[in-house]
């Protein structure tokens, strides 16, 4: 397998799929705003977002179930925005599998294949071959009603991967599967797909799964995109307070950009965090529960990357411990890992929070 | 689940005499029908010792033979486009949205809903008219009989093959279509593998509805008939005008057996489809 360079993402050279500006309207709701987006040849994309954002009809815009109201929609290239499904390289695992009642598991494999005219006996091989890949080998002659969800959802993969898609289309494949086969398939897709080298485009709704799986996670609120990037830039330097908000639990710090360095919060203290907006313009700064430290009150004293509070409540989660801090304007969440170096706080105790300059993220609307 | 709770006494008596009841009624005349088909006496009701006699008239009577020809012709013919016509209509109603899509539902429906006799004079009108204006402008001159009765056929089957097949359309997951698809079917491919195998136990079950339709119907078929093609339920309801005989018995033992077929047919298939789907591996 060739080594891809990971790190230039905006060339759209050897974009798999390139979506320029495209907008979906379903009479007055605008399902998807004016996206542009490159999703590079190999990698595991994932669009992430609340119920509604739009991702599904993302996804099949570019599967050509959907055409767009506008903008210009690439597959290598090669502009295919109007092209009926069956004529694009792309193919999609659905939500419900989408399996066919009447056939068995290897005629559900092999569909493809036959709809493309290729050979009986290389349909039936290749079909075969599939199924090994997904391990259900012995269960080819099976109806899709008598296997499990898991086995469902493996032959909804093998059926997609058996035509070598270009791209590969998966929308929350996952999401009907309890949590000990969800992390198994989890595995297995993101070893299949890095076996393969196909490019896939995931939709999901759960962070954590984008998070662990992709290569670069999309962000989506309402029709739009707000911020692509990879996992680390997504959670580390989001680029909004949806982002910040949505992926992973935050603290919000309200306040007004004073200077390039400083930031003034709500209560009065500036604190000392780099940003690129404007002065007065009304920002929050994102700090994450663990990465706030808990200290003795009035530690640090500078009041640049600290605020004092007093203890509200102690969750004990078992590996982690999590404290609410209730600050004179507003309520923090600081998270500290479970070991016995750590000293247990108790409700009431005065405390300081503070943080590394670099821990923190100004966002903005 | 619970097990069902057994009648006892008073209730159990009287569900025993319901049941006998119900069964008197509904194979009683059956059986006459039956038992008088072999009566050797002219009478119709009036025993009169065993015999085949009507069977052989049936066989050799030419009267009753074309009418039965008529019959079967025009309920295959009617059957088939009707089965095409309705499928199409049931499709484009459940996949499509088109202008005039609500009153084109609501029209479909209506051969259900009129009686027949309205039906049937609608019928005889239309035919009027229609073979003047073909006399007028093409000097073709036509007049009712096997195609008349087809088309007046067609008309009423439309609907019934259309509901049923909706029913079906209704209770199938679209985005199967849609996974044909992107599995590079085209629509044709996508309704030929996909669509027409998950709907056909309603088509096939239209089917069925339209050749029983086709062959019981009367009333209809009475007006738009011409001299020389009659199906086999009017020719027998003209036999009754002119003098019965136990040739009716006879027939009308045929018809029902035909209907007997045709029903078990339909639950043969029905049974040894769900038997496939069930026996694999
Ligand atoms: N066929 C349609 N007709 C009208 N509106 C639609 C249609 N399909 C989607 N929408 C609307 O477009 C918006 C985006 O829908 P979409 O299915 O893409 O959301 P999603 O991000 O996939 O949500 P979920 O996570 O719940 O699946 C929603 O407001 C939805 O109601
Ligand atoms: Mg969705």
């Amino acid at each position: 397998m060739t080594v891809r360079p990971t790190a230039d993402f905006d060339t759209a050279i050897d974009a798999a799929v390139s979506i320029g500006r495209i907008t979906k309207k379903f009479g007055d709701v605008v399902a998807v705003d004016n996206i542009s987006l490159d999703i590079v040849d190999g990698e595991f994309f994932a669009l992430l977002g609340p119920s509604g954002c739009g991702k599904t009809t993302t996804l099949r815009m570019i599967a050509g179930l959907e055409f767009p109201t506008e903008g210009s929609l690439k597959i290598f290239g090669e502009e295919v925005g109007m092209l009926p499904p069956n004529k694009r390289p792309v193919n999609t695992v659905f939500q419900n599998y989408a399996l066919f009642p009447h056939m068995s598991v290897i005629q559900n494999v092999g569909f493809g294949l036959k709809m493309n005219g290729v050979a009986k006996s290389e349909v039936a091989d290749r079909a075969a071959e599939a199924l090994e890949m997904v391990r259900l080998g012995g269960l080819a002659n099976r109806r899709p009603s008598q296997l499990s969800g898991g086995q469902q959802q493996r032959v909804a993969l093998a059926r997609a991967l058996v035509n070598r898609p270009k791209v590969l289309l998966l929308d929350e494949p996952l999401g009907a599967l309890d949590l000990k086969l969800r992390q198994e398939m989890q595995e297995e897709l993101k070893g299949l797909q890095r076996e393969l080298g196909i490019t896939f485009v995931f939709v999901t709704h759960d962070q954590e799964e984008a998070l662990t799986m992709s290569d670069r996670i999309g962000i989506m609120h309402e029709g739009k995109l707000l911020q692509v990037g990879s996992p680390e830039q997504i959670y580390e330097k989001p680029s909004n307070r949806f982002v910040a908000d949505f992926i992973g639990n935050t603290n919000l710090l309200e306040g007004t950009v004073q200077d390039a360095e400083t930031v003034c919060l709500a209560n009065g203290a500036r604190i000392s965090v780099a940003s690129d907006h404007p002065a007065g313009t009304a920002v929050a700064v994102s700090l994450r529960p663990e990465r706030a430290v808990i200290g003795k009150h009035e530690s640090s004293g500078n009041g640049q990357t600290s605020v004092n509070g007093v203890i509200r409540s102690v969750t004990y989660l078992g590996n982690a411990v999590v404290y609410q801090v209730e600050l004179d304007w507003m309520t923090l969440e600081a998270r500290e890992e479970n070991r016995t170096s750590v000293t247990r706080r108790e409700p009431g105790q005065r405390v300081s929070i503070s943080w590394n300059p670099q821990d923190v993220a100004v966002v903005a609307e | 689940m619970s097990s069902p709770v057994l009648p006892r006494g008073s209730a159990k008596l009287g569900l025993t005499v319901n049941a006998w009841l119900i069964y008197l009624f509904f194979y009683a005349p059956i059986l006459l029908l039956v038992v008088f088909s072999f009566s050797a006496d002219k009478n119709v009701g009036r025993w009169g010792g065993f015999t085949f006699d009507w069977y052989r008239e049936f066989g050799q009577n030419d009267g009753v033979q074309s009418a039965l020809g008529v019959s079967i012709r025009v309920a295959l013919v009617s059957t088939l486009v009707a089965v095409v016509l309705g499928t199409m209509a049931a499709l484009s109603l459940e996949r499509f949205t088109f202008r005039g899509k609500k009153v084109f539902d609501a029209l479909l429906y209506l051969p259900i809903i009129i009686p027949d006799v309205t039906m049937a004079v609608m019928m005889l009108l239309f035919f009027a008219q229609f073979f003047d204006l073909l006399d007028a402008w093409f000097g073709l001159s036509l007049s009712k009989g096997f195609g008349s009765i087809v088309i007046s056929h067609i008309a009423f089957s439309i609907s019934f093959v259309s509901v049923v097949v909706r029913a079906r359309l209704a209770g199938m997951d679209d985005t199967l279509e849609e996974a044909s698809m992107d599995l590079y079917a085209s629509r044709w491919q996508a309704f030929r593998y996909v669509t027409l195998p998950l709907i056909f136990p309603g088509v096939a079950g239209g089917a069925l509805l339209a050749l029983t339709l086709s062959l019981d119907d009367v009333v209809i078929t009475q007006f738009v008939a011409g001299p020389g093609s009659t199906t086999l339920p009017v020719f027998v309801f003209s036999l009754i005008r002119r003098g019965v005989t136990p040739l009716i018995n006879a027939v009308s033992v045929i018809m029902l057996a035909i209907s007997i077929v045709l029903v078990a047919l339909s639950l043969f298939a029905d049974r040894s489809k769900r038997a496939s789907a069930k026996v694999s591996n």
